[in-house]
């Protein structure tokens, strides 16, 4: 019995949990891709700098933070910090759309002109963090580190197997829980929501029915920057912030966009559920765990890991693969060819 | 015309200016950079310019082009052979046998959907866990082979010319799934793919030390042309040194990189020849109309699908050889030093910049762009040390200009982007109309 309890805390510890929270940032990154897509109509390349220049914007607003002797206690001052990025990308987000997307939206460009536009765009952001913070990656997380500690467990639990949850983990999986709630009540029950969702739908019909379009594209931009900064911050505390390693994400949201089917909401959710266990799974060495739950004879030798971790997006690519041979309109996705 | 032909003398001025400026060798340095981003500026032009797809896996291609390199002329390691060959054999065997299976499962199974995923799926991991058996005590054998400086298969020991040609195999060979698994599915979805595939091959290059020392690098791989040391022994190049006044050094590396031009010339000449007559051809018009109307094509019974996997194969051929190029310029295969910003978005900078659709317009493109790239970074030292006298020592401004000349560039090349797509969409040298019929 102990056996089975040690497996499951073990899985807990090592897969479910950090699923979760990585699940939960990835989804907060790919209804930002999603959002744009449906709204703007096109896939952004310039999204996971947004992630970084989001994040890199809040350190620098923590540090001055706690300059001024603010702190959370046991949370993380960074969430505070947070609240100041917000407005400074969302600002930055509708400048750019101001000074570039909305003349390709008049002229009615190609889907393809976007996203090469979104690649300058990517470019630029891409010095701007590299001039602001540094190559160097940073930790900026303060606060407790863990809510459940793997000694503490021990102690209180007296099995062989620790339980731990880091805070930034919980941290995450709340924020991201209350973020799309809250999306999902604008997207639902706010009129802003409805028409931001008509004009995604049928943009000839809204524009009709006397939806201010511009305001639509100002709105989106708005939510798309509290979305990358809550994700690009919650994966900064939870790995650590290093500049370029967040271009490594770009691949798994949209995988998870598309896999959801592009423009879904939902689907953005499940889509990063899925590419989030999916990269875990097939990078996670199953020995241990295996080793608990079958009999002694039958324990692997091997390690049980069928690809190493450095392979982990490739598993988002290989999802993207066959979901693109399956159903290319994705699970919640509106068939479009 | 006359407009193309200023611009290029401009171009061609500006390298001379580097020359006398700053020193030859830099300059036949810069060119012959120029000459391999003109290859995958073409690679990419046709994709692009001509069939209008967006690939955003050009550095994949480049990666595999330079893995042609090693594979091809590096010189064999025997011992590796021995040691692992045999059951990285049986490895990879399986792991065709599963996929074939994978196959005809898919196939048998098609009334069943979920059975058919589950038995795939099942299938794949069976596999994969019982190749391993063999692979990893194979790889882990190969790898501890004179670790310090072998380790890897090693290659064929063959001519490093051509490794080019394989190059071009490696990048069609790459692109022909991807094309085929995205032909007919929206833009956005065939530039999410070939992003992906590129990050995988670089994934596979990094960690895959049996292949080609994955971060370790693949050095001292063999020239197209003579060494600098073996020239300054020659007569006729000290007594060419001495007639030019230079430093017999500088003239032994003026004389190799001349010979790299010379070569790279050669194949880029052959690679234009040959994109300008399909330009000319019935094929370049009917991309062109693909590209301009599609629906319309489609009525015309034009196969879309089809044209697009031929241009999009055609294109990463291209960039392969280029990247082949550049690795046998470097003369070391060094995996961590492929990044997306540099072989795949500074490219189509490349092409949008020059004209896309006109390949007079990418070649100048490739060479302006990579010219600034290079000297983006003197003139940003230039202007921080410029910048030093004029402002106070803890100016930020001058704090940011000191630390980031080379990162300033990135800026700069995505600001050039942004503007030329939003003020001169066609390029410097915008692609000519035909005339429409009187």
């Amino acid at each position: 019995m102990s056996d089975v309890l040690n497996g499951l805390l073990h899985l807990t510890s090592m897969l479910v949990i950090p699923g979760l929270a990585y699940g939960s940032q990835l989804a907060l990154g790919a209804l930002g891709v999603t959002l744009i897509f449906g709204v703007l109509r096109f896939s952004s390349f310039a999204h996971a700098e947004g992630l970084s220049l989001g994040t890199a914007l809040t350190i620098l607003f923590t540090i001055w933070l706690q300059g001024h002797g603010v702190s959370l206690g046991v949370l993380p001052t960074a969430l505070l910090g947070m609240l100041l990025a917000m407005p400074v990308m969302a600002l930055i987000f509708i400048a750019t759309d101001r000074a570039l997307y909305r003349h390709f939206r008049r002229i009615n460009a190609r889907a393809e002109v976007f996203m090469i536009v979104s690649a300058g765009v990517m470019l630029m952001m891409n010095g701007v963090i590299r001039l602001m913070i540094g190559a160097d990656g940073r930790d900026f997380e303060d606060g407790a580190r863990f809510i459940v500690s793997a000694r503490g467990f021990r102690d209180w639990s007296g099995l062989a197997e620790p339980l731990v949850i880091k805070t930034s983990q919980m941290l995450t999986i709340a924020v991201a829980v209350l973020a799309t709630a809250g999306l999902f009540w604008f997207l639902g029950r706010t009129q802003a929501g409805r028409s931001m969702r008509a004009y995604a739908d049928n943009r000839n019909l809204a524009l009709l029915s006397g939806v201010d379009p511009d305001r639509i594209v100002r709105l989106t931009w708005v939510l798309v920057a509290v979305l990358s900064v809550l994700a690009g911050v919650l994966f900064g505390l939870d790995k650590g912030y290093r500049p370029f390693v967040y271009q490594q994400l770009l691949l798994p949201m949209f995988a998870a966009a598309v896999v959801g089917g592009l423009g879904s909401p939902i689907g953005a959710i499940v889509g990063s559920m899925i590419v989030a266990f999916s990269e875990l799974a097939l990078t996670f060495a199953w020995k241990k765990a295996l080793a608990y739950f079958l009999p002694a004879a039958m324990a692997p030798e091997s390690m049980m890991q069928l690809l190493s971790t450095e392979y982990k997006f490739a598993v988002s690519f290989l999802i993207l693969v066959v979901v693109l041979l399956v159903r290319p309109a994705g699970l919640y996705g509106k068939v479009s060819r | 015309m006359s407009r193309t032909v200023l611009l290029y003398a401009a171009m061609a001025a500006a390298l001379l200016a580097v020359g006398l400026l700053q020193s030859w060798p830099l300059a036949l340095t810069i060119l012959n950079l120029c000459l391999i981003s003109v290859v995958m500026a073409l690679g990419v032009n046709v994709q692009w310019g001509v069939a209008g797809m967006f690939n955003v896996g050009t550095m994949g291609s480049a990666a595999a082009g330079g893995l042609a390199v090693v594979l091809v002329s590096a010189p064999p390691v025997r011992a590796a052979w021995t040691t692992g060959g045999g059951r990285l054999a049986i490895a990879a065997s399986i792991l065709l046998a599963t996929t074939a299976l994978a196959v005809v499962i898919w196939r048998g199974l098609s009334g069943n959907p979920l059975l058919r995923g589950v038995a795939v799926a099942a299938t794949g991991l069976g596999g994969v866990l019982l190749a391993q058996h063999w692979f990893l005590p194979a790889t882990a054998a190969i790898e501890a082979v004179d670790a310090a400086s072998a380790g890897y298969l090693g290659g064929l020991g063959l001519p490093v010319a051509l490794s080019w040609v394989v190059g071009g195999i490696f990048g069609a060979a790459l692109a022909w799934p991807i094309g085929r698994l995205t032909a007919g599915l929206r833009s956005d979805y065939l530039a999410v793919a070939t992003f992906g595939i590129s990050e995988i091959i670089l994934a596979v290059l990094r960690n895959e030390e049996w292949l080609a020392r994955g971060v370790k690098n693949v050095t001292g791989l063999p020239r197209p042309v003579p060494y600098e040391t073996d020239l300054q022994a020659a007569i006729w190049v000290q007594d060419l040194s001495a007639w030019l006044g230079w430093p017999l050094r500088d003239t032994a590396s003026v004389l190799v990189k001349l010979a790299y031009a010379a070569w790279f010339l050669a194949v880029l000449l052959v690679i234009w020849w040959a994109l300008d007559r399909l330009s000319h051809a019935p094929w370049g018009r009917m991309m062109r109309a693909i590209r301009d109307n599609e629906e319309a094509a489609r009525a015309m019974g034009k196969d879309v699908a089809r044209r697009h996997l031929q241009a999009f194969v055609l294109g990463s051929a291209i960039v392969g050889i280029g990247g082949a190029m550049l690795v046998t310029l470097d003369g070391q295969f060094t995996a961590g030093s492929y990044q997306p910003l540099r072989f795949t978005f500074l490219i189509w900078v490349m092409v949008i910049v020059g004209g896309s659709g006109n390949h007079r317009g990418a070649i100048l493109g490739a060479f302006l762009i990579w010219f600034v790239w290079v000297q983006a970074e003197t003139a940003g030292l230039w202007l921080a040390a410029t910048g030093a006298t004029l402002l106070a020592p803890d100016n930020p401004i001058r704090l940011a200009l000191e630390a980031g000349p080379a990162q300033l560039r990135y800026v700069l090349m995505g600001l050039i982007l942004v503007l030329v797509m939003r003020f001169s969409p066609r390029g410097l040298i915008p692609e000519a109309t035909p005339e429409p019929p009187k």
